[in-house]
Protein backbone atom coordinates (compact mmCIF):
# COMPACT_ATOMS: atom_id res chain seq x y z
CA UNK A 1 0.00 0.00 0.00
CA UNK A 2 2.87 2.55 1.01
CA UNK A 3 4.01 1.88 -2.45
CA UNK A 4 1.35 2.80 -4.44
CA UNK A 5 0.47 5.99 -2.54
CA UNK A 6 4.27 7.04 -2.31
CA UNK A 7 4.19 10.78 -3.24
CA UNK A 8 6.19 10.84 -6.68
CA UNK A 9 9.33 12.69 -7.23
CA UNK A 10 10.74 14.68 -9.49
CA UNK A 11 12.59 11.68 -11.24
CA UNK A 12 9.41 10.51 -11.83
CA UNK A 13 9.23 11.76 -15.76
CA UNK A 14 5.31 12.14 -15.27
CA UNK A 15 5.83 14.71 -12.77
CA UNK A 16 9.17 15.81 -13.72
CA UNK A 17 7.13 19.64 -14.16
CA UNK A 18 4.61 19.28 -11.37
CA UNK A 19 4.49 21.37 -8.32
CA UNK A 20 4.88 18.42 -6.06
CA UNK A 21 4.12 20.77 -2.38
CA UNK A 22 0.83 21.11 -4.46
CA UNK A 23 0.62 17.55 -5.53
CA UNK A 24 0.77 16.26 -1.40
CA UNK A 25 -2.29 17.90 -0.63
CA UNK A 26 -4.53 15.95 -2.97
CA UNK A 27 -2.64 12.92 -3.20
CA UNK A 28 -3.37 10.09 -3.71
CA UNK A 29 -5.18 11.20 -6.52
CA UNK A 30 -8.39 8.20 -7.46
CA UNK A 31 -8.51 6.53 -10.56
CA UNK A 32 -11.13 7.25 -12.47
CA UNK A 33 -12.37 3.83 -14.39
CA UNK A 34 -13.98 4.13 -17.60
CA UNK A 35 -14.80 1.19 -20.06
CA UNK A 36 -16.22 1.74 -23.63
CA UNK A 37 -17.59 -1.84 -24.71
CA UNK A 38 -17.13 -3.42 -28.12
CA UNK A 39 -18.45 -1.11 -31.00
CA UNK A 40 -19.93 1.61 -28.11
CA UNK A 41 -19.39 5.15 -28.07
CA UNK A 42 -19.01 7.67 -25.46
CA UNK A 43 -17.79 11.05 -25.05
CA UNK A 44 -16.89 13.32 -21.41
CA UNK A 45 -15.84 16.64 -20.69
CA UNK A 46 -14.03 17.29 -17.94
CA UNK A 47 -13.50 21.11 -16.74
CA UNK A 48 -11.67 20.02 -12.96
CA UNK A 49 -12.86 22.26 -10.25
CA UNK A 50 -10.85 23.71 -7.22
CA UNK A 51 -7.66 25.59 -6.25
CA UNK A 52 -5.85 22.56 -5.82
CA UNK A 53 -6.79 19.84 -8.13
CA UNK A 54 -5.85 16.26 -9.54
CA UNK A 55 -7.77 14.13 -11.84
CA UNK A 56 -6.92 10.55 -13.24
CA UNK A 57 -8.69 8.74 -15.99
CA UNK A 58 -8.15 4.92 -16.76
CA UNK A 59 -9.84 4.39 -20.22
CA UNK A 60 -10.58 1.47 -21.83
CA UNK A 61 -12.13 1.22 -25.52
CA UNK A 62 -12.87 -2.53 -26.51
CA UNK A 63 -13.31 -3.93 -30.38
CA UNK A 64 -14.29 -0.75 -31.92
CA UNK A 65 -15.35 1.43 -29.24
CA UNK A 66 -15.16 5.05 -29.48
CA UNK A 67 -14.30 7.76 -27.04
CA UNK A 68 -13.95 11.25 -27.29
CA UNK A 69 -12.57 13.68 -23.70
CA UNK A 70 -12.41 16.95 -23.74
CA UNK A 71 -10.47 19.04 -21.25
CA UNK A 72 -10.41 22.41 -20.13
CA UNK A 73 -7.35 23.04 -17.66
CA UNK A 74 -8.04 26.49 -16.47
CA UNK A 75 -7.92 28.54 -13.23
CA UNK A 76 -6.26 26.62 -10.75
CA UNK A 77 -2.90 27.10 -9.07
CA UNK A 78 -2.59 23.73 -9.47
CA UNK A 79 -4.33 21.52 -12.08
CA UNK A 80 -3.71 17.97 -13.39
CA UNK A 81 -5.32 15.72 -15.48
CA UNK A 82 -3.76 12.40 -16.20
CA UNK A 83 -5.36 10.18 -19.03
CA UNK A 84 -4.22 6.30 -19.66
CA UNK A 85 -5.89 4.72 -22.08
CA UNK A 86 -5.84 1.43 -24.06
CA UNK A 87 -7.23 0.86 -27.39
CA UNK A 88 -8.67 -2.37 -28.13
CA UNK A 89 -8.80 -3.61 -32.13
CA UNK A 90 -10.57 -0.87 -34.49
CA UNK A 91 -10.76 1.46 -31.10
CA UNK A 92 -10.68 5.20 -31.35
CA UNK A 93 -9.57 8.23 -28.76
CA UNK A 94 -9.75 11.72 -29.63
CA UNK A 95 -8.44 14.08 -26.93
CA UNK A 96 -9.52 18.02 -27.24
CA UNK A 97 -7.84 20.03 -24.15
CA UNK A 98 -7.23 23.40 -23.82
CA UNK A 99 -4.82 24.69 -20.58
CA UNK A 100 -5.17 28.18 -20.03
CA UNK A 101 -2.86 29.07 -16.99
CA UNK A 102 -1.84 32.55 -15.50
CA UNK A 103 -0.27 34.12 -11.93
CA UNK A 104 2.01 31.73 -10.64
CA UNK A 105 -0.63 28.54 -11.60
CA UNK A 106 0.76 25.10 -13.07
CA UNK A 107 -1.38 23.03 -15.54
CA UNK A 108 -0.60 19.57 -16.43
CA UNK A 109 -1.29 17.42 -18.94
CA UNK A 110 -0.05 13.75 -19.01
CA UNK A 111 -1.79 11.19 -21.41
CA UNK A 112 -0.64 7.77 -22.24
CA UNK A 113 -2.00 5.95 -24.73
CA UNK A 114 -1.43 2.46 -25.95
CA UNK A 115 -2.21 0.82 -29.02
CA UNK A 116 -2.41 -2.63 -27.73
CA UNK A 117 -4.49 -3.99 -30.71
CA UNK A 118 -4.58 -3.41 -34.59
CA UNK A 119 -6.10 -0.33 -36.55
CA UNK A 120 -7.30 1.86 -33.54
CA UNK A 121 -6.78 5.72 -33.89
CA UNK A 122 -5.57 8.30 -31.46
CA UNK A 123 -5.54 11.93 -32.17
CA UNK A 124 -5.02 14.27 -29.32
CA UNK A 125 -5.24 17.95 -29.97
CA UNK A 126 -3.44 20.02 -27.47
CA UNK A 127 -3.61 24.13 -26.72
CA UNK A 128 -2.39 26.08 -24.15
CA UNK A 129 -2.10 29.39 -23.39
CA UNK A 130 0.51 30.78 -20.71
CA UNK A 131 0.54 34.24 -19.14
CA UNK A 132 2.26 35.45 -15.91
CA UNK A 133 4.54 33.31 -14.76
CA UNK A 134 2.59 30.40 -15.07
CA UNK A 135 3.72 26.73 -16.16
CA UNK A 136 1.79 24.77 -18.69
CA UNK A 137 2.62 21.04 -19.26
CA UNK A 138 1.62 18.13 -21.78
CA UNK A 139 3.05 14.99 -21.68
CA UNK A 140 1.84 12.57 -24.19
CA UNK A 141 3.17 9.16 -24.46
CA UNK A 142 1.87 6.99 -27.68
CA UNK A 143 2.59 3.67 -27.73
CA UNK A 144 2.25 0.96 -30.26
CA UNK A 145 2.34 -2.44 -29.24
CA UNK A 146 4.05 -5.10 -30.98
CA UNK A 147 1.92 -6.44 -33.77
CA UNK A 148 -0.63 -3.29 -33.45
CA UNK A 149 0.02 -2.77 -37.07
CA UNK A 150 -2.36 -0.19 -38.52
CA UNK A 151 -2.06 1.88 -35.92
CA UNK A 152 -2.84 5.99 -36.65
CA UNK A 153 -1.66 7.97 -33.82
CA UNK A 154 -1.59 11.99 -34.08
CA UNK A 155 -0.78 14.53 -31.35
CA UNK A 156 -0.63 18.21 -32.32
CA UNK A 157 0.39 20.70 -29.47
CA UNK A 158 1.10 24.07 -29.46
CA UNK A 159 1.46 27.09 -26.85
CA UNK A 160 1.07 29.93 -26.54
CA UNK A 161 3.59 32.51 -24.49
CA UNK A 162 1.76 35.81 -23.27
CA UNK A 163 4.71 36.79 -20.91
CA UNK A 164 8.17 35.97 -21.32
CA UNK A 165 7.79 34.64 -17.89
CA UNK A 166 5.41 32.07 -18.62
CA UNK A 167 6.96 27.93 -19.44
CA UNK A 168 5.47 25.81 -21.96
CA UNK A 169 6.64 22.53 -21.75
CA UNK A 170 5.64 19.93 -24.54
CA UNK A 171 6.43 16.53 -24.70
CA UNK A 172 4.99 13.93 -27.23
CA UNK A 173 6.53 10.68 -27.53
CA UNK A 174 6.40 7.94 -29.67
CA UNK A 175 7.40 4.39 -28.59
CA UNK A 176 6.71 2.33 -31.95
CA UNK A 177 7.02 -1.42 -31.48
CA UNK A 178 4.99 -2.81 -35.03
CA UNK A 179 5.74 -2.01 -38.12
CA UNK A 180 3.05 -0.17 -40.71
CA UNK A 181 1.35 2.43 -38.67
CA UNK A 182 1.17 5.57 -38.96
CA UNK A 183 2.44 8.39 -36.59
CA UNK A 184 2.21 11.72 -36.84
CA UNK A 185 2.89 14.65 -34.18
CA UNK A 186 3.51 18.11 -34.28
CA UNK A 187 4.92 20.61 -31.78
CA UNK A 188 5.27 24.16 -31.51
CA UNK A 189 5.54 26.96 -28.93
CA UNK A 190 5.28 30.60 -29.51
CA UNK A 191 3.69 34.03 -29.18
CA UNK A 192 0.25 35.93 -30.90
CA UNK A 193 1.35 37.03 -33.89
CA UNK A 194 2.54 41.15 -34.06
CA UNK A 195 1.31 41.76 -37.41
CA UNK A 196 -2.11 40.00 -36.71
CA UNK A 197 -3.03 41.69 -33.69
CA UNK A 198 -1.79 45.47 -35.17
CA UNK A 199 -4.07 44.61 -38.52
CA UNK A 200 -6.98 44.31 -35.87
CA UNK A 201 -6.43 46.96 -34.10
CA UNK A 202 -6.15 48.99 -36.73
CA UNK A 203 -9.91 48.06 -37.38
CA UNK A 204 -11.01 49.07 -33.90
CA UNK A 205 -10.21 46.68 -31.62
CA UNK A 206 -8.35 47.60 -28.18
CA UNK A 207 -5.20 45.19 -27.77
CA UNK A 208 -7.06 42.76 -25.07
CA UNK A 209 -10.21 42.10 -27.08
CA UNK A 210 -8.09 41.35 -30.65
CA UNK A 211 -5.67 38.78 -28.21
CA UNK A 212 -8.65 37.66 -26.96
CA UNK A 213 -10.08 36.81 -30.32
CA UNK A 214 -6.99 35.06 -31.69
CA UNK A 215 -6.51 33.22 -28.43
CA UNK A 216 -10.32 31.92 -28.90
CA UNK A 217 -9.46 30.81 -32.32
CA UNK A 218 -6.48 28.87 -31.57
CA UNK A 219 -7.86 27.07 -28.61
CA UNK A 220 -10.94 26.92 -30.59
CA UNK A 221 -9.32 23.80 -32.65
CA UNK A 222 -9.22 21.65 -29.38
CA UNK A 223 -12.75 22.11 -28.97
CA UNK A 224 -14.51 20.75 -31.96
CA UNK A 225 -17.08 18.76 -32.30
CA UNK A 226 -17.38 18.30 -28.11
CA UNK A 227 -20.87 17.90 -27.31
CA UNK A 228 -21.65 21.23 -25.74
CA UNK A 229 -19.11 22.67 -27.80
CA UNK A 230 -20.40 26.25 -27.20
CA UNK A 231 -20.72 25.73 -23.71
CA UNK A 232 -17.10 24.79 -23.61
CA UNK A 233 -15.93 27.41 -25.13
CA UNK A 234 -17.47 30.27 -23.43
CA UNK A 235 -16.06 28.75 -20.27
CA UNK A 236 -12.64 28.78 -22.03
CA UNK A 237 -13.34 32.43 -23.21
CA UNK A 238 -14.23 33.30 -19.58
CA UNK A 239 -11.08 31.92 -18.32
CA UNK A 240 -8.65 33.79 -21.54
CA UNK A 241 -11.13 37.04 -20.33
CA UNK A 242 -8.76 36.75 -16.88
CA UNK A 243 -5.49 35.79 -18.82
CA UNK A 244 -5.81 39.40 -20.30
CA UNK B 1 -11.40 74.41 -46.76
CA UNK B 2 -11.45 72.23 -43.54
CA UNK B 3 -8.06 70.60 -42.76
CA UNK B 4 -8.83 66.97 -42.28
CA UNK B 5 -5.15 65.55 -41.82
CA UNK B 6 -2.16 67.58 -41.54
CA UNK B 7 1.20 66.44 -41.44
CA UNK B 8 4.08 68.26 -40.44
CA UNK B 9 7.94 67.81 -40.78
CA UNK B 10 7.45 64.16 -39.77
CA UNK B 11 10.26 61.75 -39.31
CA UNK B 12 10.01 58.19 -38.43
CA UNK B 13 12.38 55.31 -38.40
CA UNK B 14 11.82 51.71 -38.24
CA UNK B 15 15.07 49.33 -36.41
CA UNK B 16 16.81 52.06 -36.35
CA UNK B 17 16.72 53.29 -39.50
CA UNK B 18 15.14 56.45 -40.51
CA UNK B 19 12.98 56.00 -43.35
CA UNK B 20 10.74 59.56 -43.19
CA UNK B 21 12.78 62.49 -43.44
CA UNK B 22 10.02 65.48 -43.08
CA UNK B 23 7.14 64.76 -44.51
CA UNK B 24 4.70 67.45 -44.76
CA UNK B 25 1.03 67.01 -46.23
CA UNK B 26 -2.32 68.48 -46.48
CA UNK B 27 -5.45 66.55 -47.10
CA UNK B 28 -8.74 68.50 -46.78
CA UNK B 29 -12.17 67.41 -46.60
CA UNK B 30 -13.67 66.00 -49.59
CA UNK B 31 -10.62 65.24 -51.58
CA UNK B 32 -8.78 62.54 -52.66
CA UNK B 33 -4.95 62.14 -52.70
CA UNK B 34 -2.98 60.39 -54.46
CA UNK B 35 1.07 59.42 -53.35
CA UNK B 36 3.44 57.64 -56.02
CA UNK B 37 6.37 56.95 -55.29
CA UNK B 38 9.39 54.72 -55.97
CA UNK B 39 10.22 51.33 -53.97
CA UNK B 40 11.13 51.79 -50.61
CA UNK B 41 10.56 55.56 -50.80
CA UNK B 42 8.50 55.35 -47.23
CA UNK B 43 4.55 54.84 -48.17
CA UNK B 44 4.05 52.32 -46.49
CA UNK B 45 6.31 53.08 -44.01
CA UNK B 46 3.51 56.35 -44.35
CA UNK B 47 0.65 54.31 -43.79
CA UNK B 48 1.77 52.78 -40.83
CA UNK B 49 3.21 55.40 -38.74
CA UNK B 50 -0.34 56.59 -39.59
CA UNK B 51 -1.94 53.74 -38.23
CA UNK B 52 0.21 53.62 -34.95
CA UNK B 53 1.97 50.32 -35.66
CA UNK B 54 4.65 49.10 -33.01
CA UNK B 55 8.00 49.25 -34.30
CA UNK B 56 7.46 52.39 -36.67
CA UNK B 57 9.00 55.09 -34.17
CA UNK B 58 8.25 58.85 -34.92
CA UNK B 59 10.88 60.63 -33.98
CA UNK B 60 9.60 64.31 -35.07
CA UNK B 61 6.82 66.17 -36.15
CA UNK B 62 3.54 66.25 -35.92
CA UNK B 63 0.08 64.81 -37.26
CA UNK B 64 -3.15 66.48 -36.45
CA UNK B 65 -6.60 64.33 -37.70
CA UNK B 66 -10.07 66.40 -37.21
CA UNK B 67 -8.17 68.07 -35.28
CA UNK B 68 -6.42 65.87 -32.38
CA UNK B 69 -3.05 64.96 -31.96
CA UNK B 70 -3.39 61.49 -34.22
CA UNK B 71 0.18 60.29 -32.66
CA UNK B 72 -0.95 60.46 -29.02
CA UNK B 73 -3.67 57.59 -30.02
CA UNK B 74 -2.97 54.21 -29.73
CA UNK B 75 -4.09 52.34 -33.09
CA UNK B 76 -7.64 50.86 -32.35
CA UNK B 77 -8.57 54.93 -30.83
CA UNK B 78 -7.27 55.85 -34.67
CA UNK B 79 -9.77 54.12 -35.82
CA UNK B 80 -12.64 54.94 -33.85
CA UNK B 81 -11.60 58.55 -34.50
CA UNK B 82 -12.07 57.75 -38.41
CA UNK B 83 -8.91 56.67 -39.43
CA UNK B 84 -8.81 53.56 -42.15
CA UNK B 85 -5.66 51.55 -43.70
CA UNK B 86 -5.78 49.61 -46.44
CA UNK B 87 -2.68 47.47 -46.14
CA UNK B 88 -1.10 46.94 -48.92
CA UNK B 89 -0.26 42.99 -47.75
CA UNK B 90 -3.21 42.77 -45.73
CA UNK B 91 -2.78 39.62 -42.99
CA UNK B 92 -4.57 36.39 -42.82
CA UNK B 93 -5.96 35.81 -39.80
CA UNK B 94 -7.09 32.13 -38.81
CA UNK B 95 -9.83 31.20 -36.77
CA UNK B 96 -11.51 34.77 -36.89
CA UNK B 97 -13.94 35.11 -39.69
CA UNK B 98 -14.79 38.38 -40.85
CA UNK B 99 -17.69 38.82 -39.86
CA UNK B 100 -17.32 38.17 -36.23
CA UNK B 101 -14.54 40.45 -36.21
CA UNK B 102 -15.85 43.21 -37.79
CA UNK B 103 -19.21 43.68 -35.84
CA UNK B 104 -16.42 43.33 -32.53
CA UNK B 105 -14.52 46.60 -34.37
CA UNK B 106 -17.15 48.45 -35.49
CA UNK B 107 -18.94 48.30 -32.36
CA UNK B 108 -15.88 48.87 -30.62
CA UNK B 109 -15.38 52.19 -32.62
CA UNK B 110 -19.09 52.79 -32.12
CA UNK B 111 -18.88 52.56 -28.36
CA UNK B 112 -15.94 54.49 -28.15
CA UNK B 113 -17.90 57.48 -30.36
CA UNK B 114 -20.63 57.24 -27.80
CA UNK B 115 -22.95 55.35 -30.11
CA UNK B 116 -25.48 52.53 -29.61
CA UNK B 117 -23.80 49.08 -30.86
CA UNK B 118 -25.25 47.49 -33.96
CA UNK B 119 -27.42 44.32 -33.26
CA UNK B 120 -26.47 40.94 -35.06
CA UNK B 121 -28.93 41.68 -37.68
CA UNK B 122 -28.38 45.51 -38.10
CA UNK B 123 -24.65 44.52 -38.71
CA UNK B 124 -25.67 41.62 -41.29
CA UNK B 125 -27.74 44.19 -43.22
CA UNK B 126 -24.89 46.50 -43.40
CA UNK B 127 -22.27 43.55 -44.41
CA UNK B 128 -24.22 42.34 -46.68
CA UNK B 129 -25.13 45.87 -48.57
CA UNK B 130 -20.92 46.48 -48.30
CA UNK B 131 -20.19 43.54 -49.75
CA UNK B 132 -22.61 43.82 -53.00
CA UNK B 133 -21.16 47.01 -53.46
CA UNK B 134 -17.77 45.51 -54.28
CA UNK B 135 -19.45 42.16 -55.24
CA UNK B 136 -17.76 39.98 -52.79
CA UNK B 137 -19.17 36.96 -51.60
CA UNK B 138 -21.33 37.03 -48.24
CA UNK B 139 -20.19 33.35 -47.45
CA UNK B 140 -16.35 34.75 -47.91
CA UNK B 141 -16.80 37.26 -45.50
CA UNK B 142 -17.57 34.41 -43.01
CA UNK B 143 -15.18 32.48 -43.39
CA UNK B 144 -11.59 33.38 -41.63
CA UNK B 145 -9.58 36.77 -42.28
CA UNK B 146 -7.88 37.27 -45.14
CA UNK B 147 -7.02 32.92 -45.45
CA UNK B 148 -6.90 31.19 -48.55
CA UNK B 149 -8.05 34.52 -50.09
CA UNK B 150 -6.09 35.20 -53.35
CA UNK B 151 -4.26 38.56 -53.32
CA UNK B 152 -7.63 40.44 -55.65
CA UNK B 153 -10.02 39.16 -53.30
CA UNK B 154 -7.87 40.18 -49.90
CA UNK B 155 -7.79 43.81 -51.62
CA UNK B 156 -11.80 43.71 -52.29
CA UNK B 157 -12.50 42.31 -48.63
CA UNK B 158 -10.24 45.76 -47.69
CA UNK B 159 -12.92 47.75 -48.99
CA UNK B 160 -15.75 45.73 -48.14
CA UNK B 161 -13.93 46.24 -44.41
CA UNK B 162 -13.62 50.24 -45.33
CA UNK B 163 -17.10 50.32 -46.50
CA UNK B 164 -18.75 48.26 -42.78
CA UNK B 165 -16.77 50.64 -40.15
CA UNK B 166 -17.20 53.44 -42.69
CA UNK B 167 -14.11 55.71 -42.04
CA UNK B 168 -13.58 59.55 -42.40
CA UNK B 169 -9.79 59.19 -43.79
CA UNK B 170 -8.81 56.10 -46.08
CA UNK B 171 -4.96 55.88 -46.48
CA UNK B 172 -4.97 52.99 -48.96
CA UNK B 173 -2.43 51.30 -49.36
CA UNK B 174 -1.26 49.66 -53.29
CA UNK B 175 -4.70 48.49 -53.23
CA UNK B 176 -4.49 47.82 -57.25
CA UNK B 177 -2.17 45.67 -56.65
CA UNK B 178 -2.75 42.22 -57.38
CA UNK B 179 -6.39 43.32 -59.00
CA UNK B 180 -7.63 42.27 -62.35
CA UNK B 181 -9.22 45.04 -64.94
CA UNK B 182 -12.44 44.00 -63.48
CA UNK B 183 -11.92 44.11 -59.81
CA UNK B 184 -9.92 47.31 -60.46
CA UNK B 185 -13.11 48.72 -61.74
CA UNK B 186 -15.03 47.03 -58.99
CA UNK B 187 -12.76 48.59 -56.15
CA UNK B 188 -12.09 51.81 -57.81
CA UNK B 189 -16.25 52.57 -58.22
CA UNK B 190 -16.46 50.73 -54.16
CA UNK B 191 -13.64 53.40 -53.34
CA UNK B 192 -16.13 56.51 -54.59
CA UNK B 193 -18.98 55.51 -53.26
CA UNK B 194 -17.63 55.12 -49.93
CA UNK B 195 -15.52 57.68 -49.72
CA UNK B 196 -16.38 60.45 -51.96
CA UNK B 197 -18.10 62.60 -49.55
CA UNK B 198 -17.41 65.91 -48.71
CA UNK B 199 -16.92 64.89 -45.18
CA UNK B 200 -14.18 62.40 -45.93
CA UNK B 201 -11.18 62.18 -47.84
CA UNK B 202 -8.89 59.18 -49.28
CA UNK B 203 -4.61 59.45 -49.74
CA UNK B 204 -4.36 56.91 -52.00
CA UNK B 205 -0.76 55.20 -51.98
CA UNK B 206 -0.04 53.65 -56.11
CA UNK B 207 2.38 52.94 -58.55
CA UNK B 208 -0.06 53.18 -61.31
CA UNK B 209 -2.16 55.62 -63.22
CA UNK B 210 -5.30 53.10 -63.92
CA UNK B 211 -6.51 52.73 -60.26
CA UNK B 212 -6.66 56.70 -60.82
CA UNK B 213 -8.83 56.26 -63.85
CA UNK B 214 -11.69 54.98 -61.72
CA UNK B 215 -10.94 57.51 -58.78
CA UNK B 216 -9.65 60.73 -59.78
CA UNK B 217 -7.14 62.44 -57.41
CA UNK B 218 -7.49 66.41 -56.86
CA UNK B 219 -3.74 66.08 -56.04
CA UNK B 220 -1.09 63.98 -56.95
CA UNK B 221 2.20 63.83 -54.44
CA UNK B 222 5.68 62.12 -55.36
CA UNK B 223 7.01 60.85 -52.55
CA UNK B 224 10.57 59.92 -52.31
CA UNK B 225 13.72 59.02 -49.83
CA UNK B 226 11.27 60.09 -47.24
CA UNK B 227 10.08 63.41 -48.18
CA UNK B 228 7.01 65.16 -50.64
CA UNK B 229 9.32 65.91 -53.05
CA UNK B 230 6.60 67.38 -55.74
CA UNK B 231 3.11 67.98 -55.74
CA UNK B 232 0.72 68.48 -58.61
CA UNK B 233 -2.82 67.74 -60.16
CA UNK B 234 -4.05 64.74 -62.14
CA UNK B 235 -1.53 65.62 -64.90
CA UNK B 236 1.25 64.69 -62.57
CA UNK B 237 0.71 60.85 -62.45
CA UNK B 238 -0.13 60.82 -66.27
CA UNK B 239 3.96 62.30 -66.31
CA UNK B 240 5.08 60.06 -64.02
CA UNK B 241 3.28 57.18 -65.55
CA UNK B 242 5.32 58.71 -68.96
CA UNK B 243 8.56 59.01 -68.00
CA UNK B 244 9.26 57.58 -64.75
CA UNK B 245 10.06 58.77 -61.36
CA UNK B 246 13.55 60.07 -61.95
CA UNK B 247 12.87 62.38 -64.97
CA UNK B 248 10.32 64.37 -62.66
CA UNK B 249 11.81 64.35 -59.26
N1 LIG C 1 10.07 46.38 -40.65
C1 LIG C 1 11.12 46.93 -41.27
N2 LIG C 1 12.37 46.66 -40.85
C2 LIG C 1 13.43 47.22 -41.47
N3 LIG C 1 13.34 48.05 -42.51
C3 LIG C 1 12.12 48.34 -42.98
C4 LIG C 1 10.94 47.80 -42.40
N4 LIG C 1 9.88 48.27 -43.07
C5 LIG C 1 10.37 49.06 -44.03
N5 LIG C 1 11.71 49.11 -43.98
C6 LIG C 1 12.57 49.90 -44.88
O1 LIG C 1 12.03 51.17 -45.00
C7 LIG C 1 12.17 51.67 -46.31
C8 LIG C 1 10.83 52.13 -46.81
O2 LIG C 1 9.98 51.00 -46.97
P1 LIG C 1 8.46 51.15 -47.37
O3 LIG C 1 7.84 52.17 -46.51
O4 LIG C 1 7.88 49.80 -47.38
O5 LIG C 1 8.58 51.70 -48.85
P2 LIG C 1 7.53 51.76 -50.02
O6 LIG C 1 6.20 51.38 -49.48
O7 LIG C 1 7.59 53.18 -50.49
O8 LIG C 1 7.99 50.83 -51.08
C9 LIG C 1 12.80 50.55 -47.11
O9 LIG C 1 14.17 50.82 -47.22
C10 LIG C 1 12.56 49.33 -46.29
O10 LIG C 1 13.60 48.42 -46.48
MG1 LIG D 1 4.89 49.84 -49.93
Amino acid sequence: MSEVLALPTRKDEDFRYSDLAALGTVWPVARETIVVAAGEAGSLVVVPEGELVARHLVVSLEEGARFDLFVLNAGHAFGRVAVDVLLGRGAEFRLGAAQLGNGSETLELVTEVTHAEPDAVSRQVVRSVLAGSATGTYLGRVAVARGAIGSDAEQSVRAMLLDRTATANARPELEIYADDVKCAHGCAIGELDASGLFYLESRGLSPAAAKRLMLQAFIAEAFVGAPDEDALAAAAQAALAGLL
Amino acid sequence: MTSLLEIADLSAEVAGKPILKGLSLRVGAGEIHAIMGPNGAGKSTLGYVLGGRPGYEVTGGSVTFAGQDLLALAPHERAAAGLFLGFQYPVEIPGVSNVQFLREALNAQRTARGEAPLSGGEFLKLAREKAGLLRFDMEMLKRPVNVAFSGGEKKRAEMVQMGILGPTLAILDETDSGLDIDALRICGEGINAIMRQPDKAVVLITHYQRLLDYVQPDVVHVLADGRIVRSGGPELAHELEAQGYEATA
